[in-house]
């Protein structure tokens, strides 16, 4: 094997690292956002992408049985509708179950994970029992070659510009808007906040919405990469926690990095073992760290 | 036992005496035993759902991974079993005669080292108590001693589930696989399958149960009970006062894991297979659901609630298979909202209120019935 080629393996290898980092960390993102922020156990939160997913998936339906002319375009305002009919979902669902819990966050857990139970037999009962994926766009097929032995899947590198989009967007949302002072105001305490005039419970809703909007994002993302079922969301969702809790509940740029360690080592071990001995290895280790390091890699230093 | 009882209130006592002869006397008298071969199973749950009374209802350290005990439990139970399933002459077929069928498929050819110790029973029924206590102890020692607590626990516990079952699944020729170990038949040349062995394992298993029952109120009422209830209100003070708050939640985690594991052992031996189904993070937070509906402070609620629960499973899924996850979703969200107390809280407020009017009205009846209970509840117990 000549050096040309081992670079080339460890450089596909290296990516398909990269798009497994991509859907982490957009899971991550909304997570972080819900639980980090807020503290809320959102188990639904897999469900959430789901809906994400069958958007997309209903937009590429409609196009080809209403308007097969425009297969080209309808994908973008499709991911747009990914967001926002997640995020209404997630806005009535704060409004009708996780308001009446925040002080309650273990029952959370368990009213989240109904939650994502009755959301998957709703796909299984109202959409399709089996996984259904939606017709891409051209511009979304095949690969794109830098040099001949090297080929980068043009889906891949639309996952990974959508994850930079929108983790830019969320930075900027919540270190540099009003909006994200009012966020972090509110978690970090809350009868203060409401002192100096926040309405600390338009907050929540907000936050949480947004956070359920971004799961969306992540599942029209995910229809790029692989077809979706009723039970794609939940295979993510333990990942998706340890990832939040690995990177430091609140902290952004934790995220980012646990969620691009977690990605690249697993799929570094697969190189090298069974998927599931490498799923094993890459959990044991960030329990162990964990045990270690309970905090998380980084820490935001907050007084409560 | 007479020191047991002194500490447990009259009422709790009636309580167990009632369970005890619903158990004991009303199922078997009532069901056949296909049903109650069903309802023994269903039984085997609800250890865990007495585990999770002590350490979620009381401690207030909500575990999602109670499935791997109750796996690790079942397992090495399974293990034994399928050790004599497998003896050289009923194996002969295989490649290797005398290995289970499943190592056999696998090409192995020599029995893994960790299997071996499972031949014996004595040593099975040890590993069924120390492993999971081993096991809950060190993610115990190694949590607690962190502070690490409420949410973070149940999410590391919950990926430990999830490790577990993706391990048993990957490791087929050393576990079975997603398969789990089947074919299981006799325990020392006793046949598990007949139908008076079914009749004796679900004795054992509801007296057992009850046993749990009685210790874990036992537990509840004394100082350390105390003290649990003392760490989930305000574990803080616990520790101002003095106490050492970790080696308290180890010592009731570990409590719980090995009911658990007895209860998973349990079901392997009435049910007679045992799969990674029961391991991972679905059933571990089913399980929990169990507690929940029953009450999550009381021991004795957590037995109905199991019941209640895996009957209207039963029932739904064999009827309306569409309905039963929209049903369990609705009773998650339903229980969490408006009955945190669960099936005990709507005794507590409704049903104890009737029970004394009516005792006080006609007062020799009750006392005659639980009279007759507590004769053949310990007949059969």
């Amino acid at each position: 094997m000549s050096l040309n080629e081992i670079g080339s393996m460890v450089a596909m290898q290296g990516f398909s690292g990269l798009s497994l980092f991509t859907v982490l960390l957009l899971m991550a993102l909304g997570l972080a956002i819900i639980f980090g922020q807020m503290g809320v156990i959102n188990m639904a939160h897999g469900e959430f992408m789901a809906i994400g997913a069958y958007v997309v998936y209903l937009f590429s339906q409609l196009t080809q049985n209403f308007a097969p002319g425009m297969r080209e375009v309808y994908f973008v305002p499709a991911v747009v509708a990914a967001f926002f009919v997640a995020a209404a979902v997630g806005y009535l669902v704060e409004v009708l179950l996780i308001r009446r819990l925040y002080k309650r966050p273990l029952d959370t857990l368990l009213a989240t994970w109904g939650l994502s139970l009755a959301m998957q037999q709703f796909f299984r009962t109202f959409i399709n029992p089996k996984e259904v994926s939606a017709e891409l766009p051209e511009w979304l097929l095949g690969a794109f070659n830098p040099t001949p032995s090297i080929q980068v899947p043009r889906n891949g590198i639309f996952v990974m510009g959508l994850t930079i989009l929108v983790t830019v967007g969320v930075y900027l949302l919540m270190l540099k808007s009003r909006w994200g002072i009012r966020i972090r105001a509110t978690t970090q305490n809350r009868i203060m906040s409401s002192a100096v005039g926040i309405n600390t419970d338009r907050v929540d809703r907000f936050t949480f919405a947004l956070g359920c909007g971004i799961a969306g994002l992540a599942g029209a993302a995910f229809t790029t990469i692989g077809s979706t079922g009723p039970t794609s969301g939940s295979l993510y969702i333990v990942d998706t926690f340890l990832v939040v809790v690995f990177g430091g509940a609140a902290n952004l740029i934790g995220t980012i990095a646990s969620a691009f360690s977690i990605a690249q080592a697993q799929s570094l071990l697969e190189f090298f073992l069974t998927s599931a001995m490498a799923k094993v290895l890459t959990l044991l280790t960030i329990i162990i760290i964990l045990m270690i390091r309970p905090q998380g890699l980084f820490t935001t230093k907050v007084r409560t | 036992m007479n020191l047991l009882t002194k500490k447990i209130s009259k009422n709790d006592l009636i309580g167990v005496i009632v369970l005890a002869a619903i158990i004991l006397v009303l199922f078997p008298a009532v069901f056949s035993i296909f049903r109650l071969n069903l309802i023994g199973k269903y039984l085997t749950y609800a250890f865990v759902g007495v585990s999770l009374v002590l350490l979620w209802g009381n401690g207030g350290i909500l575990s999602l991974g109670q499935g791997v005990f109750f796996g690790l439990g079942g397992y090495c139970m399974a293990m034994f079993l399928k050790l004599e399933a497998s003896d050289p002459i009923s194996t002969k077929i295989q490649t290797t005669p005398g290995i289970p069928d499943f190592m056999d498929w696998n090409q192995i050819t020599r029995l893994p080292l960790f299997w071996m110790p499972f031949k014996s029973l004595t040593f099975t029924i040890l590993a069924i108590i120390l492993v999971p206590a081993f096991f809950s102890f060190i993610i115990g020692v190694a949590m607690f001693k962190r502070r690490v607590g409420g949410v973070y626990f149940a999410i590391i516990t919950q990926a430990v589930a999830l490790i577990l079952s993706v391990l048993i699944v990957g490791q087929q020729g050393l576990t079975g696989g997603i398969n789990g170990i089947t074919d299981l038949k006799t325990m020392h040349g006793w046949d598990i399958r007949s139908d008076s062995a079914k009749y004796i394992l679900y004795y054992v298993n509801g007296a057992l149960l009850i046993g749990c029952v009685i210790l874990t109120r036992w537990v509840l009422s004394t100082k350390f009970g105390m003290l649990l209830l003392a760490l989930r209100e305000k574990e803080d003070r616990v520790r101002f006062s003095g106490y050492d708050v970790a080696n308290f939640k180890t010592l009731a985690f570990c409590l719980s894991a090995v009911m658990c594991a007895i209860g998973g052992a349990m079901f392997t031996l009435q049910v007679g297979f045992m799969s990674p189904s029961f391991v991972g993070i679905t059933p571990s937070i089913e399980m929990v659901i169990y507690t929940a509906v029953g009450g999550r402070m009381s021991v004795i609620g957590a037995v109905f609630g199991t019941l209640l629960v895996n009957f209207a499973k039963t029932f739904f899924s064999e009827q309306y298979p569409d309905l039963w996850l929209f049903l369990m979703g609705g009773t998650f969200i339903g229980v969490v909202m408006l009955f945190p107390d669960g099936l005990a809280g709507l005794y507590e407020r409704y049903g104890k209120p009737f029970v004394a009017r009516v005792a006080s009205k006609k007062k020799s009846e009750p006392t005659v019935a639980v009279a007759a209970a507590l004769e053949s509840g310990g007949k059969h117990g």
